[in-house]
């Protein structure tokens, strides 16, 4: 067994165990810790597949910003736990067939076969997955891209304009209304006579 | 050398635990859509695995986008998630039934 497969096993236990615990822990918070190491393993695969970009992106991105969303919001609202988890053991005879099944046909098909194909050769030291990547990206893919970053600007819109809420009663200035407003609306010019002992 | 197979296996086992995940933990919205993260996981796994054994770079630029589009969804699913927790209470998905679907 070389060390490439020692490494790989080892990480798919990871992986596997780390999903296994997703779906079966009690607590929110735990799901949510357990799914960030599940996306550290699989940053370790994608690096082992000479995809380094994509590996960073993955922790930086997902880690960095995703589950720590999702953490955020988990800590942030009042999870009744106990009614959350009724039915999880009813299901769980269905769910274990769904698993079993689903598993064995997707192994029959991808396990054997045409794809067992050995990988390629690694890539040179000095090769940038980054920089061939960048090329792609900027030149056949430019459209797409930009497609991406308007997907992304409509999602920050979108997210903004869902939880912006107006409470009334709160007492709060208004900067434009301050700004435009004019002498005649606050001082009224009396005239009257000066009085006389 | 590992083959092919071997992550195209990992990716259906880790699709299939998460279609289990969306089964077992129905009433919790919050665990679904961690497990609509892990599907996506598996998919961007196997893009990465033929990238890689067929020396294709477009799969990865394909990873890419669904990156992107997992982002934007997360962000919006969580603000609905927020949104509904605000004005029902609950996050429950047997509770959100005003629709009668």
């Amino acid at each position: 067994m070389t060390v490439e497969e020692i490494l790989f096993y080892a990480m798919s236990t990871v992986l596997v165990g780390a999903a296994v615990a997703v779906i079966t822990v009690r607590n929110p918070v735990h799901a949510a810790l357990a799914l960030v190491l599940a996306f550290f393993a699989t940053a370790f695969h994608w690096v082992m597949l000479e995809a380094e970009f994509l590996g960073i992106l993955l922790v930086l991105v997902y880690v960095g910003a995703v589950m720590v969303l999702f953490l955020f919001v988990v800590m942030m609202l009042d999870i009744n736990v106990a009614r959350m988890r009724e039915g999880f053991a009813r299901f769980l005879p269905v769910g274990l067939v769904v698993a079993v099944g689903m598993m064995g046909l997707m192994a029959m098909v991808v396990g054997a076969g045409v794809f067992r194909i050995p990988g390629p050769e690694r890539a040179a030291a000095d090769h940038s997955n980054t920089a061939a990547l960048g090329h792609l990206l900027y030149t056949e893919y430019v459209y797409p891209f930009e497609i991406a970053a308007v997907i992304l600007l409509v999602a920050i819109i979108a997210a903004i304009v869902l939880t912006l809420r107006r409470r009334p009663g709160t007492l709060h200035l208004d900067p434009g209304r301050q700004a435009r407003v004019r002498r005649n609306e606050r001082v009224r010019m009396v005239k009257m006579h000066s009085e006389k002992q | 050398m590992i083959p092919l197979s071997h992550y195209l296996v990992l990716g259906a086992i880790l699709f299939a635990l998460s279609v289990t995940g969306i089964f077992l933990n129905r009433k919790n919205l919050i665990i679904l859509l961690m497990c609509v993260e892990l599907m996506l996981l598996a998919v961007n796994m196997n893009f990465v695995a033929f990238s890689h054994y067929l020396g294709d770079l477009v799969g990865q630029v394909f990873v890419f986008f669904i990156l992107t589009v997992a982002a934007a969804e997360a962000a919006i699913g969580l603000a609905i998630l927020v949104l509904v927790f605000r004005n029902r209470e609950t996050i429950n998905v047997q509770d959100l039934d005003e629709m009668k679907g």
